[in-house]
């Protein structure tokens, strides 16, 4: 298959205060495959993963350093609004915003000045997070009044109306039932025929499942990066094994 | 086995925290059945209808009910703009640092100063030094700053309530911080912002004591026309009945509750009706 990088990062180093969360780390995301980050809890996995769309920007004693390179630009000089809308992300626990479900996929694109058809927008948006058929018919509901697995799949929804390059999502099957999870994974190895998508999560199985390079990081260094199918039968680190067989961590 | 003191000790805490609900509840209705018993007869089309008079058979309270009503509304006006953007300002925007916390103690202390105070210094500011006279818009402007600080209070903790996986939600499709704060933070926001104005209005509607400072007469025979009018409220009316020696008077007075009590009532119980429908409609 023909491999394209469409981001990478150099070199990001990342403190909090004094904490030393992310060291020196060097990764390669590959376009339209899914990309796991696995590790212990505390490995700095979803913190490098909010530095992809800004979102450490919140984080008022956070430093970090290096780059990130995305289209040849490095986003941690970048405009982080302009980061975020072509670097979208789906959170931990499902966050749909207190509004009707069709608003909920129309209020980003919006607010970014989208003229088109907007029925259309949600239409699309919906089939493409496999929401749809169970939402066709209540749109104007309120999105708090979907289950926790529906609510993920609507900030996927969201997400993807925004038609953004890679999609960040951080454990976003760790609130959610056995069921809703395995909707999610499918949905995952849908999506990546039209974005990049970099997955953190803490279930290697989650990992081995859905994604085709894995990275795993221990302490903030990253130990071992490379194809899942042999990061999971033929780790090259003892760590590694150590971690997906379940030794620690 | 549970011992028998600390079921007689969880016995006795019931018995007492019983006690202080039916003793506020008891002082409520002999408060509010004694004045029913006295006002009830003269409340009628006639008391609403008319104007203040020496004979208490032809007195009403048309010039106080009129007042309160532009007064209310003026108030309304100025305090809630300013009051609900200073609010999400400090909270969204904020003042860092010692600055901020000085105006965050400031705001706390202000809500909680003397109503007469607010009056003195309308007084001084508005009716004197701008020269607004004794009018509706000094009585409205020291009203005013006498709500504010409730409004602004209000505003911070009902916006301190919104999640923030909400706003992290919206920043993460790019959202500017006023998309953020307009668009998701607000709407989340409001009814907890519009319980707090209604609680602060029904506050103002009440006051009587800032009123007399700033000039608000009791003997008004028209309706105000303008914001530079003179005027009564209903409270300042009452207060007149009830300093007269005449029991008439008095009965007419507790009439005059009546009539205040029950727009009290009714705004309270508008703001309840709100705060209900808000936590049905947010859950997290």
């Amino acid at each position: 298959m023909n491999i394209e990088t469409v981001l990478s990062a150099k070199n990001v180093n990342i403190w909090y205060g004094e904490k030393h969360a992310i060291r020196n780390i060097s990764l390669d995301i590959y376009k339209n495959h899914v990309t796991a980050i696995i590790g212990p809890s505390g490995c700095g996995k979803s913190t490098l993963l909010r530095s992809f769309n800004r979102m450490n920007d919140f984080v008022e004693t956070l430093k970090q350093k290096g780059g990130i390179f995305f289209e040849g630009n490095n986003l941690l000089e970048a405009d982080p609004i302009e980061v975020r809308t072509r670097i979208g992300m789906v959170f931990q626990r499902p966050n749909p915003f207190p509004k009707s479900i069709f608003n909920n996929i129309t209020w980003g694109p919006k607010i970014h000045g989208y003229t088109g058809d907007l029925e259309q927008l949600v239409e699309e948006s919906l089939k493409g997070a496999a929401l749809w058929d169970e939402v066709k018919d209540r749109l104007n509901d309120s999105a708090l009044e979907l289950s926790g697995g529906q609510q993920q799949r609507l900030c996927i929804a969201r997400t993807i109306a925004m038609k953004p390059e890679i999609i960040l999502m951080d454990e976003p099957c760790s609130a959610l039932d056995p069921k809703s999870t395995i909707r999610v994974e499918d949905l995952i190895t849908d999506l990546k025929k039209d974005y990049t998508i970099i997955i953190v999560t803490h279930n290697m199985q989650q990992a081995s499942r859905v994604s085709d390079y894995t990275a795993f990081f221990y302490e903030g260094k990253m130990v071992e990066f490379g194809q899942t199918d042999k990061i999971f039968t033929a780790p090259k680190e003892k760590k590694t094994e150590d971690y997906i067989t379940g030794r620690f961590g | 086995m549970i011992s028998p003191t600390r079921i007689r000790k969880e016995k006795a805490f019931k018995f007492i925290a019983t006690v202080a609900t039916w003793t506020s509840v008891l002082i409520l209705i002999v408060l509010l059945t004694h004045i029913l018993s006295e006002g009830w007869r003269w409340l009628d089309w006639q008391f609403m209808d008319s104007f203040p008079s020496r004979f208490p058979e032809k007195a009403g309270l048309k010039a106080g009910i009129f007042g309160s009503i532009w007064l209310m509304a003026l108030t309304a006006s100025i305090s809630i703009p300013i009051g609900v953007f200073a609010g999400l300002f400090l909270e969204e925007y904020g003042i860092k640092g010692i600055i901020g916390k000085i105006i965050e103690v400031n705001m706390a202390n202000l809500a909680g100063v003397p109503s007469i105070v607010y009056g003195l210094l309308g007084l001084t500011v508005f009716v004197r030094y701008f020269g607004f006279d004794r009018s509706l818009l000094s009585g409205a402007l020291t009203l005013s700053l006498l709500i504010m600080p409730v409004i602004v209070v209000a505003t911070r903790e009902s916006i301190r309530a919104v999640p923030n996986s909400i706003r992290f939600g919206a920043y993460a499709m790019g959202a500017r911080k006023h998309h953020v704060v307009f668009g998701q933070v607000l709407p989340v926001a409001l009814p907890g912002i519009m319980t707090g104005v209604i609680l602060a209005l029904s506050r103002a509607i009440g006051e009587t004591a800032p009123l007399i400072i700033v000039g608000a007469v009791s003997y008004i025979s028209f309706i105000p026309e303008g914001i530079m009018d003179e005027f009564t409220v209903m409270p300042l009316q009452i207060y007149n009945w009830a300093g007269r020696p005449q029991a008439d008077f008095h009965q007419l007075a507790a009439a005059g509750i009546i009539v205040l009590v029950s727009v009290m009532l009714v705004m309270n119980f508008v703001a309840v009706l709100i705060r209900h429908k808000m936590q049905k409609r947010y859950r997290f």
